[in-house]
């Protein structure tokens, strides 16, 4: 653990809300760069010779460039990056690390949070919709449990960086972020297929009538789609098919 | 008119969400469209297409660079033109999904000029970048969180402008069977939901047996009921 300059918690603060809009500038060139640079830029004002010092202005021109990873656990660049400017690490050590973290810090996240979490919240929530909670409840399910995990994962990664420095990879090998993916994806599975059918029988409504005829759909659709993975996207398909109906049912 | 200005102000403040600001998926559609049906008085009927858009949007995670639809201002529509309409016409629900899908493509597309404008403006503010200018990074950081906002709300009331007249002129046509119109949507829906549920778990150790297990639980509480 590092234990370099002390940072407020005033600074950490100020770091997190900024992480909340590290996209803001997201572009093809730079990517998250400007982002990093925008959320580390508070804790760059405790360098020596203060804001606007020739130490700061070094630190956030670095800080500024390209960067790419899951916008969550971008924290963990955050925390460290600034960790590593406070410590005085030299500039071209500091830009090797910058690069190397692009890869881990995406990874991970995608596979824990798009892959992941973000799926099973959202199948979670089409299971309270389909044993017929509430409106209120089934967004406070989904809202509830998602942004449990989105916030803890921002906080403890700023923290994580920040305590850790350039030696924050011991801390992507936390147990959570390796192991919990696959059960994740277990969860997922089995909420999503308790939820599917309930889901469906309250969207259908009037075409109860034809429950029978629309599962035999969704299962060959569904067989379709997963064998089709990666060279078609459903929905589009959705989309052309639903016009096609919606057409029929105007000029018939 | 009035009720525009609402639904545009919502949209452009989910359409914010997806990826530039704060990414709590208040921009899913069982929310996004929850809420704007609730602006319109009718919560109810805004999480029924909630539910249907957030089973085509499973399919679509927002991975890295890749495009996507943005569901946030789409579900603002399609949630909007569902509420709207509290008769309950026969084909109100295909073609309010219709529009939101169609919305929510054009939607991918305004994120992906949006993201060209960012590139465009960081390319002429290297120099400054490069020399730590802190107003410089924090400008183009407000900027992008601008044209965000701008972006969302401006799509949002331009696909109502278009899609209430066009919802309208669908309607009194309509000449399907109620029935067979809600079963095509649900059927589409769910089909998209369960390939994608596969595509997302399959690769988990015993996951399609939990999914063939979950569905087979579902299925014996439905004919339980």
């Amino acid at each position: 653990m590092s234990v370099g300059v002390e940072i407020p918690v005033r600074t950490r603060l100020a770091m997190f809300v900024r992480l909340l809009a590290i996209q803001g500038s997201w572009n093809y060139e730079t990517l998250l760069g400007n982002g990093i640079g925008f959320c580390v830029e508070p804790a760059l004002r405790l360098l020596p010779g203060g804001q606007g010092g020739p130490a700061y202005r070094a630190a956030l021109a670095r800080q500024s460039q390209y960067f790419n990873a899951h916008p969550y656990m971008a924290a963990v660049a955050v925390g460290a990056l600034a960790r590593a400017e406070l410590d005085g690490e030299a500039p071209a050590k500091i830009e090797r690390f910058r690069t190397a973290l692009c890869g881990p810090l995406g990874s991970v996240g995608d596979r824990l949070v798009w892959a992941g979490w973000l799926p099973a919240c959202s199948v979670a929530a089409l299971a309270a919709f389909g044993f017929g909670v509430g409106t209120a409840g089934v967004v406070f399910v989904f809202l509830g449990l998602y942004n449990a995990g989105h916030l803890a994962l921002r906080a403890w990664g700023l923290s994580a960086g920040l305590d850790h420095g350039m030696k924050v990879a011991s801390a992507l090998g936390e147990p959570v972020l390796r192991k919990s993916p696959p059960y994740i994806a277990q969860v997922a599975a089995l909420v999503g297929g308790v939820a599917l059918p309930l889901a469906l029988d309250r969207v259908i409504g009037p075409g109860r009538a034809l429950f029978g005829v629309v599962l035999a759909a969704v299962a060959l659709g569904g067989l379709v789609l997963a064998r089709l993975h990666g060279r078609v996207e459903g929905w589009k398909v959705a989309v052309g098919l639903l016009a096609l109906f919606v057409l029929y049912s105007v000029v018939r | 008119m009035f009720q525009l200005l609402p639904l545009a102000l919502l949209g452009a403040v989910l359409g914010l969400d997806v990826v530039s600001f704060p990414q709590a998926m208040i921009s899913r559609p069982l929310v996004a469209a929850t809420a704007a049906a609730t602006l319109l008085g009718d919560p109810a009927r805004g999480l029924l297409i909630g539910a249907t858009l957030e089973m085509f949007a499973l399919e679509t995670l927002p991975f890295g660079a890749s495009r996507y639809p943005e569901w946030g201002s789409a579900a603002v529509v399609g949630g909007g033109l569902f509420a709207m309409h509290p008769e309950g016409g026969t084909g109100t629900f295909a073609t309010a999904v219709l529009i939101a899908l169609v919305a929510a493509w054009i939607g991918g597309w305004s994120m992906v000029q949006v993201r060209k404008l960012n590139a465009r403006l960081a390319r002429a503010r290297h120099d400054d970048v490069a020399s730590g200018s802190k107003r410089i990074v924090e400008g183009l950081q407000v900027f992008g969180l601008t044209a965000d906002l701008v972006r969302g709300g401006a799509l949002t009331a331009a696909l109502l402008a278009v899609a209430i007249p066009t919802h309208t002129f669908v309607l009194a046509r309509w000449g399907s069977d109620p029935r067979v119109s809600r079963a095509v949507v649900v059927a589409l829906a769910a089909s998209v939901a369960a390939g994608a549920v596969w595509k997302v778990v399959h690769a988990a150790p015993g996951a399609r047996w939990l999914l063939l297990g979950g569905i087979g639980i579902g299925l014996a509480l439905l004919a339980a009921r």
